[in-house]
C-alpha cells in the first residue's frame, strides 16, 4: 500500500527492527508504529470489539483511534503516536483488553 | 373526576407519577428547565438496589424491586435491568461486624433479603476481589438498569398515556388560584388542580416559594468508566465504610462511583469532576482490586442530585398548601425507587392514603429548619 | 501544585507565535504537544523530513522553520510527547507524559491545537485501505511514505489539490482525483471573489495547483455524487457517480484517500463549557471568541484553527495576537505599549482571512455527503449506523447526549472525534431543528485515557 521515497539526497535513516505478531519488521528511525506497519505492508492491525471487522490507520494524527495496537504487553495503544525502538513487540489488538 | 395535573421535573420520579396519573385518567403536564433526565435519573450509576437502604426505605424498595422483576411488563421496556446481585465487601474486621450488624437490624425488622457471606463464598462469587476481604453482605436479585434509557420507557408511556410534556422550560412563578395553581414558565402559563415538585436539586426553591424552606443541598456525585475489559465481574460490588459502586457492563466496560462527591458550580447550575474526588474513588477499587491500576478512564461525568441532611427524601402532602405533593431528595439513590414514588404521589395527589408508610419522609421534619441552597 | 504563568496547547503555527509573543515579554511559556517534534501538523517533521527537495513539500511549507527555530528559545520550555489529558474550568492542566501523570496549574491557557478532518461517511470508509489525505501528507512528510501504487483521491478541498500536486513532483502515480464540489458551488463563491482577491497570493495558489494537476493529465473527474469503497477485509474498488447520471464506475486500488475538509477540534473547548457558534459557512462548531481571541472562560484563549478554520499563516498571526492578549492578561505589559504592533497584526489577519468566505463556500461539503444513507456507519469506533442515529431521533432524541443511552455512539475510545459533526447534523436534520439547538456531545476529561493508576498519580500534584 505504502513504498518509501529515496530522495538521493534524503540523509541515511536509521533502521530500526521491531516484531508484529512476532514477525519480523524492518522500519526507520523516526517512524511511528502505525507508519511503519504500513510501510511493511501491514493493511489490518486491529479488529473491531464490537463485530470483529478488520481496521486500520485512518487519520494518522491521534484522532481516530483506529491505530490501536498492544505494544510491549500495553493493550490500546495508538500507533500513529508512538515511535518504533528496536525490539519492540507489537501484537494486532483484539476485542477487549485481559487485565489481572 | 379528571384533574389538571403540573409535575415540575421530568425526572424518574416525575416520569413515575406521570405515568401513574396519567394511567388513571388525569390530564398531566410535565414541566423541565432542561430534557427528562438531564441532570440525575439519566446520568446516574443505574444502580437497582435493595441492599444497604435506610430503613424507612426498605418497604418501598421491596415493592419497587418487585416492578422492576417484571420492568418490561410495567413500561414496555427492561430498562436494561440485570439482576446479578450486589454484594457489600467488607475491607476488615471493623466492616465485617458492621455487616453483621446491619444484617442482624434489617432481620429485626422483617425483612431477609440482605446477608452475610463468608470469605469463602465471597471468593466464589468475586474471584477477581483482592483476598484480604474478610467477607461481605450479600442481596440476590439486585442488580442495576440504564438510566436514560429507564427515564425514556417511562417517559414515553405517560406520553402514550396522554401526559404532555414541556421541556426546555423553566417554572419562574407560582401562583395560588382558588384551590389550585397558576404555573408561569416562560411564555407558558398552566393550571393545575394539582402541583407535583419533582424537581430535584432545584426543588427546594419551589419549596421556599410554598413557604416551607428545607435543608436542600444541590451535590454533584461522580462517575468514571473504563475502556472494554475481558469479562471478569458478575455482581455490583459496595464497599462498608468507603464509597464505592463497581461493576462491569455486559459489553465489558466497568462503572466506577458510588457518591463521592465532585463540585457544583452554582453560577452555570450545572456538576463538576474533581480530580481529588476521582483519585480518593480509585484508592478504593485499587485496595479491592489492585489489577485496575492499569485499567483506562475513557470518560468522568457528574450528576447534580437533591440531598437531604437525614439522605432520605421528602415524599408526601406539602405542609403548608393544598393539593401539592413533594417527591424530591432522594440523595443520589432515588433511581432504585423510582417506580413506585409515583404511585405514592398518585395516591397522595388523589387523597387516598398510600400503600406504604411515608411518615418518616414528610417535609415537616424540617420545621423551622433554614432554607434551601 | 506549580504553577505556570501560560500554558500553550500545541506547537503548530498559532502555538509557536504565541510562546513567541509572550516570552517577548517576559512570561514563560510552557508549551505542551502531544507530538514528539514541532510543527503541528502542516509544518510536520519539519525538522527531519526525509523530504528534503523544497520543490516537493512547497514553499507554504518550508517557512515553517522560522517559527520553528523560535521554540529553541530558552523562555520556552517545550514538552513534546507530551498529552494533555484533563484542563478545568480552574486552569488545571493534567499533562500524561510517557507513563507519568501529573497536574499543575496556569494562570493563562492558549488552546492552538489546531483542526482535524471533517468525517467523510460513505459505505465502505472504515475498510483497511481508506485513509485520509491528511494521512496522506503526514506519511509523505514524516517519512517519505508514499502509495505504492496508483492511489485514488477523493473529496474537495484546497489540501486535496495540495496533496495530489505533492504527489505529483514526487513521481506518484494519481489513478483518479474524484472531486466531489458541484458546480453550483462555482457560482455561490463568485460573489465572494472581491475578498479572495485581497488574498490573490493564495487565489493564484489555488488556481496554479489545478493548472498543474490539469498540465500533468491527472484524472480529474468532476461534480461525483455517489461514492463507496468497497472490497472483503480490506480496501478493493473505488466506485461513483457523477451528476445525474445513474451510471457506475470503478476503480480498482488498493488506497483510497479521503478529504472534504478540515474543522476545528473542540474537544477541549467543548469540555470546558466554552460556548460554541455553529458556522453555517464552514459547517463546523466554533468556540466564541472575543477580539483577543479570549474564550468566555476566563484565562483561557484559543488561537488558530481550532478556534474556526483560518489556514496557517492566519493562524500564526492569531497565535501572536493571543500571545499578546496573555501578556496583557497577566500585566506584564499594557495595551498602549504595543498598539502599533496589534493593529498591525489586525491588519494581516484580516488580509489573510478575507479569502476565507469564497474558499468555504466553494469547499462547503455538499448536505449529501455530511447526512449519509441509513446503512453508512457514522459512528466508526462503535459501529453504529446513520440508520440508527434517525431512529434516535424518531424515539424523541433531540440531541447527542439523549441518544447515548441507546446506542453506544460517541462513547468509545476517539470520544465522537469522529462522529460528533456527523450525528449532530444528522439529529438536527431528522428534528428539522437547527444544528445549533441540536447541540453536540456533552464532553468531559479524560480527552485521551488515562489509567487508575495515573490518575491517582496525578491527584498527589494537588496537595504538593
Amino acid at each position: 500500500m505504502f513504498k518509501r521515497l529515496t530522495p538521493p539526497d534524503a540523509p541515511m535513516q536509521k533502521t530500526v527492527i521491531v516484531y508484529f505478531n512476532g514477525r519480523q519488521v524492518t522500519a526507520q528511525d523516526g517512524d511511528t508504529i502505525a507508519a511503519a506497519l504500513l510501510a511493511a505492508g501491514v493493511e489490518a492491525c486491529r479488529t473491531t470489539p464490537v463485530s470483529g471487522s478488520q481496521r486500520g490507520p485512518y487519520c494518522m494524527m491521534g484522532v481516530c483511534f483506529e491505530c490501536l495496537v498492544e505494544v510491549d504487553d500495553v493493550p490500546n495503544v495508538q500507533g500513529c503516536q508512538v515511535h518504533v525502538k528496536d525490539g519492540m513487540q507489537i501484537r494486532s489488538q483484539h476485542g477487549a483488553r485481559r487485565l489481572g | 373526576m379528571s384533574a389538571r395535573i403540573v409535575i415540575v421535573g421530568a425526572g424518574l420520579h416525575g416520569c413515575s407519577a406521570a405515568v401513574h396519573l396519567s394511567a388513571q385518567g388525569h390530564r398531566v403536564t410535565v414541566i423541565d428547565k432542561d430534557y427528562a433526565g438531564r441532570h440525575a435519573s439519566g446520568v446516574n450509576a443505574g444502580g437497582v438496589r435493595r441492599l444497604g437502604r435506610h430503613p424507612a426505605e426498605i418497604p418501598l424498595a421491596m415493592a419497587a424491586w418487585e416492578r422492576w422483576q417484571r420492568m418490561a411488563e410495567v413500561v414496555g421496556d427492561d430498562c436494561g435491568f440485570r439482576p446479578v446481585g450486589q454484594i457489600m465487601v467488607a475491607e476488615n474486621s471493623a466492616d465485617l461486624e458492621t455487616l453483621a450488624e446491619r444484617e442482624r437490624q434489617v432481620r429485626s425488622l422483617g425483612f431477609n433479603h440482605e446477608y452475610l457471606i463468608t470469605r469463602d463464598e465471597l471468593r466464589k462469587r468475586v474471584p477477581a476481589l483482592s483476598p484480604h476481604s474478610p467477607g461481605g453482605l450479600a442481596c440476590d436479585g439486585d442488580g442495576y438498569a440504564n438510566p436514560y434509557r429507564t427515564v425514556t420507557a417511562w417517559r414515553r408511556l405517560a406520553q402514550r398515556q396522554g401526559a404532555s410534556f414541556f421541556e426546555g422550560v423553566t417554572v419562574t412563578d407560582l401562583e395560588a388560584c382558588g384551590s389550585g395553581w397558576k404555573v408561569q414558565a416562560g411564555t407558558h402559563r398552566f393550571t393545575a388542580d394539582i402541583l407535583i415538585n419533582c424537581a430535584g436539586a432545584w426543588a427546594g426553591t419551589f419549596c421556599q416559594w410554598l413557604g416551607e424552606p428545607v435543608p436542600l443541598a444541590a451535590e454533584a456525585p461522580m462517575l468514571m468508566i473504563t475502556e472494554r475489559m475481558k469479562p471478569f465481574l458478575g455482581p455490583v460490588i459496595g464497599a462498608t465504610s468507603r464509597l464505592l459502586s463497581f461493576k462491569q457492563f455486559e459489553n465489558g466496560t466497568v462503572m466506577i462511583g458510588g457518591g463521592i462527591r465532585g463540585e457544583v458550580d452554582p453560577h452555570r447550575q450545572v456538576a463538576e469532576t474533581s480530580l481529588g474526588g476521582l483519585a480518593e474513588n480509585a484508592d478504593t477499587v485499587l485496595s479491592l482490586f489492585p489489577f485496575m491500576n492499569e485499567a483506562r478512564i475513557v470518560r468522568t461525568w457528574a450528576g447534580m442530585e437533591a440531598v437531604m441532611p437525614d439522605q432520605i427524601p421528602v415524599l408526601g402532602s406539602s405542609s403548608t398548601s393544598e393539593n401539592v405533593i413533594h417527591a424530591f431528595g432522594f440523595s443520589a439513590h432515588g433511581f432504585q425507587l423510582s417506580p413506585i414514588t409515583g404511585e405514592i404521589v398518585a395516591d397522595l395527589a388523589m387523597g387516598r392514603e398510600p400503600s406504604y408508610p411515608i411518615e418518616p419522609f414528610s417535609i415537616t421534619r424540617f420545621n423551622g429548619n433554614h432554607s434551601s441552597i | 501544585m506549580t504553577t505556570h504563568d501560560l500554558v500553550i496547547l500545541g506547537s503548530g503555527p498559532a502555538g509557536m507565535a504565541a510562546a513567541a509573543a509572550a516570552v517577548a515579554h517576559g512570561i514563560t511559556a510552557v508549551v505542551v504537544d502531544e507530538q514528539p517534534a514541532p510543527g503541528g501538523q502542516i509544518y510536520r517533521s519539519i525538522e527531519t523530513t526525509p523530504i528534503k527537495e523544497r520543490r516537493i513539500l512547497g514553499n507554504d511549507y518550508w517557512c515553517g522553520e522560522e517559527l520553528v527555530d523560535g521554540l529553541d528559545d530558552p523562555r520556552i520550555d517545550y514538552r513534546p510527547g507530551t498529552t494533555l489529558w484533563q484542563l478545568t474550568r480552574q486552569l488545571e492542566v493534567g499533562l500524561l507524559q510517557g507513563d507519568q501523570a501529573s497536574m499543575v496549574r496556569a494562570r493563562h491557557v492558549i488552546l492552538a491545537h489546531g483542526a482535524m478532518e471533517r468525517p467523510f461517511p460513505v459505505p465502505g470508509w472504515t475498510l483497511p485501505g481508506v485513509m485520509t489525505a491528511g494521512s496522506g501528507q503526514i506519511m509523505l512528510k514524516s517519512g517519505g511514505l508514499v502509495p505504492s501504487a496508483p492511489v485514488v483521491l477523493a473529496g474537495c478541498g484546497p489540501l486535496l489539490l495540495l496533496l495530489a500536486v505533492q504527489y505529483l513532483r514526487a513521481g506518484v502515480p494519481i489513478a483518479a482525483l474524484l472531486d466531489t464540489s458541484s458546480p453550483g458551488q462555482y457560482r455561490d463563491a463568485l460573489p465572494l471573489m472581491p475578498g479572495a482577491l485581497r488574498n490573490i497570493r493564495t487565489l493564484l495558489k489555488g488556481v496554479g495547483l489545478l493548472a498543474e494537476l490539469r498540465r500533468a493529465g491527472v484524472k480529474h473527474v468532476r461534480h461525483v455524487t455517489a461514492l463507496e469503497a468497497e472490497g472483503e477485509n480490506r480496501l478493493e474498488r473505488v466506485r461513483w457517480r457523477c451528476g445525474n447520471d445513474p451510471e457506475w464506475h470503478s476503480l480498482t486500488t488498493p488506497l483510497l484517500l479521503l478529504h472534504q475538509g478540515v474543522v476545528p477540534n473542540t474537544q477541549v473547548t467543548r469540555a470546558l463549557d466554552c460556548t460554541h457558534d455553529w458556522d453555517e459557512r464552514q459547517l463546523s462548531w466554533r468556540p466564541r471568541t472575543d477580539t483577543w481571541l479570549a474564550t468566555d472562560v476566563e484565562g483561557v484563549s484559543v488561537a488558530g484553527d481550532a478556534g474556526g478554520i483560518v489556514g496557517a499563516k492566519a493562524s500564526a498571526f492569531q497565535g501572536r495576537l493571543a500571545g499578546l492578549g496573555a501578556a496583557i492578561a497577566l500585566g506584564r505589559v499594557n495595551e498602549d505599549q504595543i498598539r502599533a504592533e496589534v493593529k498591525r497584526l489586525r491588519r494581516e489577519l484580516k488580509r489573510e482571512t478575507a479569502i476565507r468566505p469564497f474558499l468555504d463556500t466553494l469547499y462547503q461539503p455538499a448536505a449529501q455527503w455530511r447526512l449519509p444513507e441509513d446503512n453508512t456507519v457514522v459512528c466508526r469506533c462503535e459501529e453504529v449506523t446513520a440508520g440508527e442515529v434517525r431512529n434516535m431521533a424518531k424515539q424523541g432524541c433531540r440531541g447527542p447526549n439523549q441518544t447515548k443511552s441507546f446506542t453506544r455512539c460517541g462513547m468509545g475510545p476517539c470520544q465522537g472525534r469522529m462522529c460528533g459533526l456527523t450525528v449532530s447534523e444528522l439529529l438536527a436534520d431528522a428534528n428539522g431543528q437547527s444544528v445549533s439547538e441540536t447541540g453536540y456531545y456533552r464532553l468531559r476529561p479524560p480527552f485521551k485515557p488515562i489509567t487508575l493508576g495515573q490518575l491517582a498519580t496525578a491527584a498527589e500534584d494537588i496537595s504538593r
